[in-house]
């Protein structure tokens, strides 16, 4: 293992390996309502991919839906808790606009530098590490893929518990971290 | 309608353009996939709105549901280009590359 030895920049391997899920267990609620949700939006989607309305096809993808949701249905809400569900995906569709726009200022910010003569200069790249405040995992996991969608920064690194290592190309764009973002992420997904 | 088309096809070259000199001009493997990971993807989102606005000049149902498919490729790719890119920067790390700096910085 030669490589090993070489290895100058090392970020705790052992963390990233092996993780503790903590949600592993998961609380048994009544799982009707999250089931029927997970079945509506698996059918609207076979509706859009086959476009076919006769019966042959529509009663094939119910069919099919129900499976799909008797094997997997406790995938896409793991806590089965049906309270607040709605409001909470409100809220996340009230983030994406936002989102979109901070990806088309930041994507604008790269192209500039990207033709700029000077190039050189102005790209200063490090790895800035900090503590996120946020605690479920999927808000983590947003806030990772929000920072590696605006340009400038990468999420190289997520633990569970919040340590976040970002990449970023210059200084502009490693100065807004964390700060709006994630509070911003925190309102999405209801922790404050 | 045509006028809109082109012109979002237009952005989204230029953006790809974009990240294509950008691949070629900055110094390192982590500098290199800020573009590459990300213009793209919002180039792709350029050309595929164009794509689906396009499908639509004669409104049919089927033309509809065509321009919410493209849509939906959209979708993935937001989804799926960030942790592709993470996943990519990760593997650069664990092979134990080091970042390039500005030089005042290393010393």
């Amino acid at each position: 293992m030669d490589t090993q030895t070489q290895r100058k920049y090392v970020y705790e391997p052992s963390k990233t390996t092996e993780p503790d899920f903590p949600s592993t267990s998961r609380p048994k609620g009544s799982p009707f309502f999250a089931h029927l949700i997970t079945f509506l939006i698996l059918f609207s989607l076979w509706i859009l991919l086959s476009g076919k309305f006769d019966l042959f096809h529509l009663s094939l993808g119910i069919i099919s839906c129900i499976i799909i949701t008797l094997i997997s249905g406790d995938l896409l809400f793991p806590e089965s808790k049906t309270k607040g569900l709605i409001r909470s995906w409100l809220l996340f569709l009230k983030y994406i606009p936002w989102l979109l726009y901070q990806i088309i200022l930041a994507n604008l910010h790269i192209l500039y530098l990207v033709f700029h003569p000077r190039m050189m200069e102005l790209i200063d790249p490090e790895i800035i590490k900090f503590q996120s405040k946020l605690k479920k995992e999927l808000s983590l996991v947003t806030f990772a893929n929000s920072i590696t969608l605006t340009p400038g920064t990468i999420t190289v690194y997520v633990s569970v518990d919040g340590n976040f290592h970002v990449h970023s190309i210059d200084k502009k764009s490693a100065e807004p971290l964390p700060g709006e973002m994630e509070s911003k992420v925190a309102r999405a997904f209801g922790e404050q | 309608m045509d006028i809109v088309v082109t012109a979002l096809l237009v952005i989204g070259l230029v953006f790809f353009t974009g990240g294509g000199v950008g691949i070629l001009r900055l110094p390192d493997f982590y500098t290199r996939l800020h573009p590459a990971g990300k213009l793209d993807t919002l180039g792709s989102l350029m050309m595929m709105m164009g794509v689906a606005v396009f499908n639509l000049h004669h409104f049919t149902w089927g033309a509809l549901l065509t321009s919410l498919k493209i849509i939906l490729i959209v979708v993935f790719i937001f989804l799926s280009s960030p942790t592709a890119t993470h996943s990519i920067v990760d593997a650069g790390v664990r092979a134990g590359l080091v970042p390039w700096t500005k030089k005042e910085r290393r010393e």
